[in-house]
């Protein structure tokens, strides 16, 4: 066994931390294992999956209702919330209406708040065929122009970024 | 083109070139889509998934994606080819191990990838060496166009293109960056940058993508967002602020080491050379591992007795199903680390 974890002193210490002082730049380093590292924030889980967060979700948030919330079925292809709520998994586009009251507020949660698509449109929709590739040239050369202090040609690109940017979304 | 034709050659994501190539090793982007005529996987019966599959392959083969490439029906092939395209990054593992009519479409040049019924009908994926996110995004987005004007696809004005699990919702976008960090984790600060990305709601994954742990200092980090920013914002963050930071650190901290812990750089450089050179038999995990030191040694300038590309061959090549093509079929865990230990000691040019 290699080094003994400082926190706990009970198990083998699988990370390594410096930690600098801000002040005086001094350095400080610390082994702790798996769990102590955890609990401290340092290192997280490997990716909990999306069922598992879904239903702790679920708990939280509908609460007395996640009875009621189970029973939801869509009548077009039959998954349940209750099945969705184990696999994480929708059986159609139209579980995006009928569980709509449930989806949403995850939505929200997985997507930093967000509940409105801003990106590509279908052409049957509409006509914007192209019009991220543009965006995406004009903000590297964005980047690039305040890179080279070229504040004139950065401005004028602003610009072309709002007017693209603006309409149809 | 046929499956065995892939193990003679390196693979994109592993040819070791293009911009930043020092550190990031290969840059991916994903878009998923559904036919709005169905339901998605979880609910089509077998005859849908059937008919599925046959309109996009047809749609797909009847243009210009169809040139030479290799369309691979996943449930009629070995498990040892399934597994060779997951090494090759060309499908998921998820792909490999599902049930059911599934496929993919690959390009010759193996820079494009199409999944068929994978989690969702389909997932249209390109890859490139090197950080390459705007390139990506043309291909990508080119083969969107193309196959949106023959296939109508799942589509909310609210909540954009629609997708089996609502984390994928909106762009449908997954943008993932294969990052090679040594220098970081020798210098113990590859856990907080990580936790940092984390923090920024990205991803951090291994070297197979989902699921899979980071081996040999290889690190895949992607968007999770999908929904509220346009695919241009995603791109952009991704590969102007976040990844051109980490590839900062990573090439500081290799600074660093040169600099003021030489012995110690080069005794983990000439040690991993010693034992690739060496070994009797030898463990996916610690090949990657030390093969991972070796590669700094030669990015670094350090270690000149391999070239690159050797290394990034063997990358490949010591994995478990290139392996076992290579020795002509299916061998177990012993065997193979004999095997592997022998391709290792004939491809670093020792007879030892």
């Amino acid at each position: 066994m290699g080094i003994l974890c400082q926190s706990c002193k009970n198990a083998e210490a699988t990370v390594h931390v410096t930690d600098i002082a801000p002040s005086n730049g001094e350095k400080r380093e610390r082994h702790l294992c798996e769990g102590c590292a955890e609990e401290e924030g340092i290192t997280m889980k490997q990716h909990e999956p999306i069922n598992t967060i879904l239903a702790k979700f679920v708990e939280q948030k509908v609460g007395g209702s996640a009875e009621e919330a189970a029973k939801l079925t869509c009548p077009k292809c039959g998954v349940s919330f209750r099945e969705f709520r184990a696999n994480g998994l929708l059986g159609c586009r139209h579980d995006y209406e009928v569980f709509a009251e449930y989806i949403t507020p995850l939505i929200e949660r997985a997507h930093g708040g967000a509940t409105q698509h801003a990106g590509k449109v279908p052409r049957r929709m509409g006509s914007d065929r192209g019009k991220q590739t543009d965006i995406l040239r004009l903000k590297r050369r964005l980047s690039e122009a305040v890179e080279k202090e070229d504040y004139e040609t950065a401005a004028a690109v602003r610009d072309e970024l709002k007017v693209l940017q603006g309409d149809g979304n | 083109m046929e499956i065995d034709d892939l193990t003679r050659r390196t693979g994109e994501w592993l040819r070791g070139e293009g911009p930043s190539s020092k550190v990031v090793i290969s840059s991916r982007i994903r878009l998923a889509r559904n036919f709005e005529a169905y339901p998605f996987l979880s609910r089509a019966d077998e005859t849908a998934r059937r008919e599925m599959y046959r309109a996009l392959t047809d749609r797909i083969t009847e243009t210009d994606l169809g040139q030479d490439c290799l369309v691979v029906n996943i449930d009629e092939v070995e498990p040892l080819d399934r597994q060779l395209m997951v090494e090759r990054h060309l499908i998921s593992k998820q792909h490999a191990d599902g049930e059911g009519c599934r496929g993919v479409v690959v390009s010759a040049d193996e820079t494009r990838a199409l999944m068929i019924h994978e989690e969702d009908h389909l997932r249209i994926q390109c890859l490139r060496s090197g950080l390459q996110l705007e390139t990506l995004w043309q291909e990508v987005d080119r083969i969107d166009d193309l196959l949106e004007e023959r296939v109508e696809y799942a589509y909310d004005e609210k909540f954009g293109y629609l997708t089996a699990c609502p984390t994928n919702v909106g762009t449908g976008i997954r943008v993932s960056v294969m990052l090679h960090l040594p220098g970081l984790k020798m210098t113990n600060e590859v856990e907080r940058l990580l936790r940092a990305a984390r923090d920024m709601r990205l991803a951090v994954r291994g070297l197979f993508g989902e699921g899979t742990d980071a081996l040999g200092d290889f690190f895949q980090i992607s968007n999770q967002a999908t929904l509220g920013k346009s695919e241009a914002e995603i791109i952009d963050e991704f590969g102007n602020e976040v990844i051109p930071k980490l590839v900062e650190y990573e090439l500081n901290a290799r600074e660093m080491l040169a600099n003021e812990r030489t012995y110690q750089l080069d005794d983990r450089i000439w040690r991993a050379y010693g034992t690739l050179c060496h070994a009797r038999t030898i463990g996916t995990d610690e090949t990657l591992f030390l093969l991972s030191h070796l590669r700094l040694g030669v990015q670094m300038n350090r270690f000149k007795l391999v070239d690159l590309a050797t290394i990034n061959q063997l990358f490949l090549l010591t994995q478990r199903a290139h392996l076992q093509k290579i020795n002509g079929g299916p061998m177990d865990g012993e065997k193979r680390s004999i095997a592997r230990a022998e391709l290792l000691r004939q491809r670093l040019g020792s007879s030892n």
